[in-house]
Order: C-alpha cells, then sequence, then structure tokens
C-alpha cells in the first residue's frame, strides 16, 4: 500500500505547451489528442472525456488552475496514460472556485484499479501547492517530466 | 466510521479525495473506512455514511441524509479536508 507505483511514462507527443483552446471543450479535446497521439488511447477518448463533464459539470477542476480530464476504462484506452496541456491563456471551466483553468491533465487508465492508483500518485504530486504553477510556466517537457517525475518512455 | 468520496466516474476525483482523507485522517488520529463512488453508487453506500466529502456539482444527487456533507474546494489542499473533517466529526 505505502508503495505507490509510477505514473505511466509522458512522451514528448502527451505534451503540448502554450495552447490557445477557444473554451475549456478544445483545451479538453487537446488533451485527449495529446494521449491519442502517444498511443495511449483511441480519439474517442477525448470524447468520453468531455462528456463526463457535460454530465457531471465542471468538478474535474480540482485546485485552483488545473483541471484533471479523465473518463471510464474502457475500449478506447488501451494502457494507462497521461497527457499535459498548458494554456497561454487560462480558460473557464465554470467551477465556482478554482477556475480560471491553466494546466489540463488528462488520465487514462486501463482498469477502475488501475485509474484508482494513477490519480494517488497524482494526489502526492499536486498537494505540493507550488506544482501547477511550475508546470504552467514550464517550457519544455523534459520540464515538465521533471516536475511529475515522470519519464519520456 | 464510514466516510465516503462521491465524484461522477468513482475513480478520478474521488480517488483523490480518497487519499488525502486518508491521509488527514491518520494525522489527527481517526479509524474510518473511506470508500471512493460514483454517483449511481450512492443507493447502496449512503445508508451507513457518516460523511461523504464532494465537490459542488454532487451536492444535490445526494439528496436527504443524515450524514454530514462536506464540500471540498481544492482538492490537494489537505489543511482545508482536514478543517473540514474536523468541524464535521467534532
Amino acid at each position: 500500500m505505502d508503495q505507490l507505483p509510477a505514473l505511466p511514462p509522458l512522451p514528448d507527443e502527451g505534451v503540448v505547451i502554450g495552447a490557445r483552446p477557444k473554451d475549456w471543450r478544445e483545451s479538453v479535446e487537446i488533451a485527449g489528442r495529446a494521449l491519442a497521439a502517444s498511443g495511449a488511447t483511441d480519439a474517442g477518448y477525448a470524447v468520453d472525456m468531455v462528456r463526463m463533464i457535460e454530465e457531471h459539470g465542471p468538478y474535474v477542476v480540482v485546485a485552483p488552475g488545473l483541471a484533471l480530464a479523465h473518463a471510464r476504462p474502457g475500449p478506447a484506452v488501451r494502457r494507462d496514460g497521461l497527457a499535459i496541456v498548458t494554456l497561454a491563456e487560462p480558460v473557464p471551466f465554470g467551477h465556482p472556485y478554482n477556475d480560471p483553468v491553466r494546466v489540463v491533465l488528462a488520465l487514462a487508465g486501463a482498469s477502475s484499479a488501475r485509474h484508482l492508483q494513477l490519480v494517488a500518485e497524482i494526489a502526492n504530486i499536486f498537494n505540493d501547492s507550488d506544482a501547477v504553477t511550475r508546470i504552467a510556466e514550464a517550457t519544455s517537457a523534459d520540464e515538465i517530466r521533471g516536475i511529475l517525475g515522470a519519464t519520456a518512455s | 466510521m464510514k466516510i465516503l468520496t462521491l465524484c461522477g466516474a468513482g475513480i478520478g476525483t474521488s480517488g483523490i479525495l480518497k487519499v488525502n482523507t486518508e491521509r488527514v485522517l491518520q494525522r489527527i488520529g481517526v479509524d474510518a473506512r473511506v470508500v471512493a463512488i460514483d454517483v449511481s453508487m450512492l443507493a447502496t453506500e449512503l445508508e451507513d455514511a457518516q460523511v461523504i466529502l464532494t465537490s459542488p456539482e454532487f451536492v444535490e444527487a445526494i439528496g436527504r441524509t443524515f450524514a454530514d456533507v462536506i464540500v471540498v474546494e481544492n482538492y490537494f489542499d489537505t489543511a482545508e479536508l482536514q478543517r473540514k473533517l474536523e468541524l464535521a466529526l467534532g
């Protein structure tokens, strides 16, 4: 229990720095494309992530400036995956406390149990209150991998 | 004691709340079982729960309950979690 598994790799394809989406939906779609480009999911997973927010609201904005986009494990998930999109201009998701969003972290888990392990690992990273700002201001995929403790492959 | 963390899929934000709630409970010396659930599991899990932690969007879905409902703003702020848990458990 104490030995939490590490995050999945974060290849360059899974990182988009300084994106300029027109709204929250496009920011999640960009993150979904990055997940698909990294090989973790099919393109359909982006649609699933958008639908989660349409269905349940902007609760995925779990901390000031950070959206944790995700959907349930399913056929669109090929393997565990992670993508990071930083936004050139912060985008509102409609969250009462944590808007606007500067970083979209998209997560895919191959199973529900694995997804829970991954979010536990993410909690360890973001319990450091500086992590969102440091990622938002990062200028390279290497810098973001360093903050997350993720590998490129 | 049973504590629920509630979100849309039961595997994402509720998982973060579960981990950080367990962390806070250990810190304040409270023994409880923390279960991450989605809205569809409410009907079966709600009855014997003392506390439910969630975000504003899901409060309405919980409906009438004897449990303390805690609305969490920043899921990574364990100081906020501790303050609100102590208030509910005190």
